[in-house]
């Protein structure tokens, strides 16, 4: 910042109109934040690249060379072979469980939302804020019931639990959000279409899925985010190894009670580092947007 | 036109499923919950009517006091360390690096979407005392200094805790105040800055306040996270050593799955659900008085 409030003995470069001098100050006062951007950066990086570096490194390296040591060699892949065997199954329940949920959650969010703002009818206010209150409620408070019912239902060795409690979980902002973009669409739409002859229905089909495509998008990205990453319902409800997440089965890598294989622990958290990180680069500024529209809204 | 949008069996087809889910997974789950407070047992050994036994014990338990203040704490410092960070972040992009801070926002940003599990894995690595020595003990030992254990003791356990959490989510409330920023106009800045103001004086008595709404925001939602922690935590320390970094979300989860106790374990749920809903009750009262008397 300027120093106009600090008045300064000495210094002759301060002079005004000495020769050469803005340049100088300027360049001076950007060396704070180009240390402030440099630490900033290595705070940011440098664990990442720790990790990545020791996903290539043997057992022997971990225990006998020092921790910033670069790997002896870069195609030492088996950390890679070892954790993937381990990690491919967890990675395909992964799947199964969050993509079916992140469809149901778009497909019923969507349409509750179009109910909700664009339809006409008494009691939608209050029903909008029943299910903004879903946003408050703690994980831990559904936890029991749930477990009971599923147990009871036999549904526990099966990927379901996951499904349903990670579409109800992924509800309530969804309709929310929904509801406040399809209040940005100008109603004069909706009335056209009605007036063509659209049943409501027909004209949420037609007009209001396909003019939210790009509010879909980003919704759908922020909820794949938040049930990929979701560690507290998969350790719930999933009593059977074979039936485990990525995040579940990551915790049987750390060695909390017996010696750690350092090596494949490594690699299998930079292979989901890694996934996350393709897809983020892909579509960061509209995650970030995302993510941004949607805590306001909490 | 208005019979075509109030159709009610549009409404009921568009807003009955979603409606339903809502309702069987989360909203009677809730209430049922409200009903297990008065029990004790759980789903397989069968339930026993207990009364208000679980809120007694609740009041008298050491480990729920000691839960409940591991909770505040960590909520008080996590809270303040995002939302201070955060907005350090965001001044920096909008008054310093300008047009340039896309590549840093995106940088930053990132652990935001990292698997918690995956960061907590790595600090525990970054971190670790035995058998190998981490980065951080490694770069304690290079300058002289003791290497601390780290995960060893509540104390420095909960540091790695909060470093952790910091460093995870500072770039998404970052990007969150940086949106509350950049809507400020330029021509309040510029005509604070032709009045003098400059520096930490343009940041206190303009930027600040302007940006206030924003930051209440990220306030509540930064205190509502914490409060909830409990996935960081979890694979972390596991809430040890001891019960030393045990909040209430994990009490209430080994409470419930390993000791078998729904009654008590739904109780600690409530008081957590409390708990947040007071405080942003709390957050949002004060803020509105702000307001009204600004």
């Amino acid at each position: 910042m300027t120093t106009t409030l600090t008045p300064r003995t000495a210094a002759p470069t301060s002079a005004p109109g000495a020769a050469g001098r803005p340049s100088l100050a300027r360049r001076l006062r950007r060396v704070p934040l180009a240390v402030l951007v440099t630490l900033l950066l290595v705070v940011m990086v440098y664990p990442l690249l720790w990790l990545f570096l020791g996903s290539f490194k043997t057992q022997q390296e971990f225990l006998n060379e020092p921790t910033w040591a670069l790997p002896e060699s870069f195609a030492n892949v088996d950390n890679y072979a070892q954790a993937w065997s381990s990690t491919a199954g967890y990675l395909t329940n992964s799947v199964l469980a969050v993509l079916p949920a992140l469809a149901a959650v778009i497909v019923l969010g969507t349409a509750a939302g179009y109910a909700l703002e664009v339809m006409v009818w008494k009691g939608r206010a209050s029903v909008l804020m029943i299910f903004l209150a879903g946003i408050m409620i703690p994980g831990q408070m559904i936890l029991l019931p749930l477990f009971t019912v599923y147990f009871q239902l036999r549904l526990t060795d099966s990927l379901w639990p996951l499904i349903l409690t990670y579409t109800a979980i992924g509800l309530p902002l969804t309709v929310f959000m929904m509801a406040t973009y399809f209040r940005s669409i100008p109603r004069e739409v909706f009335e056209a279409a009605t007036l063509d002859g659209a049943s409501a229905v027909r004209s949420f089909w037609s007009i209001g899925f396909p003019m939210m495509r790009g509010a879909v998008f980003t919704i759908a990205l922020v909820q794949f985010f938040f049930l990929w990453n979701d560690l507290l319902i998969a350790l719930t409800f999933t009593t059977q190894d074979d039936l485990r997440t990525v995040q579940v089965g990551l915790l049987n890598f750390t060695g909390q009670f017996g010696v750690v294989d350092y090596g494949p622990t490594f690699a299998a958290i930079c292979i989901n580092v890694v996934l996350v990180l393709v897809l983020y680069l892909f579509l960061n500024q509209r995650v970030m947007r995302g993510m941004a529209a949607g805590a306001v809204k909490g | 036109m208005n019979q075509v949008l109030g159709d009610r069996r549009a409404v009921a087809l568009l807003l009955t499923p979603a409606l339903l889910v809502y309702t069987l997974v989360m909203l009677v789950p809730m209430v049922w919950s409200l009903g297990y407070t008065a029990f004790r047992g759980n789903a397989i050994s069968g339930f026993e009517y207990a009364g208000g036994e679980n809120f007694a014990t609740l009041v008298s338990d050491p480990a729920a006091r000691e839960a409940l203040l591991f909770t505040l704490r960590y909520a008080v410092v996590v809270t303040v360390g995002q939302v201070v960070a955060g907005y350090a972040l965001s001044l920096l992009y909008v008054f310093a690096l300008r047009r340039s801070s896309t590549a840093i926002r995106t940088l930053v940003f990132f652990p935001v979407v990292l698997p918690t599990v995956a960061v907590a894995l790595l600090f525990q690595k970054l971190f670790e005392y035995a058998p190998q020595t981490g980065p951080v003990n490694a770069a304690l030992l290079a300058v002289g200094l003791e290497p601390v254990d780290w995960l060893g003791s509540a104390g420095t356990s909960f540091v790695v805790i909060a470093l952790m959490d910091v460093w995870r989510s500072m770039g998404f409330y970052a990007v969150l105040l940086y949106a509350g920023l950049i809507d400020i106009p330029d021509e309040l800045i510029e005509s604070a800055r032709l009045d003098g103001a400059s520096g930490w004086q343009l940041v206190r008595s303009i930027v600040v306040p302007l940006s206030f709404p924003v930051l209440v925001s990220a306030l509540i939602f930064s205190i509502n996270g914490t409060l909830k922690v409990f996935d960081s935590i979890y694979a972390l320390t596991g809430g040890g050593p001891g019960a030393g970094t045990t909040p209430l979300t994990l009490l209430m989860y080994r409470t419930a799955f390993f000791y078998g106790d729904y009654g008590y374990g739904s109780t600690v749920a409530l008081a957590l659900t409390v708990l947040s809903l007071l405080v942003t009750v709390v957050i949002f009262r004060s803020y509105r008085r702000d307001v009204t008397r600004g």
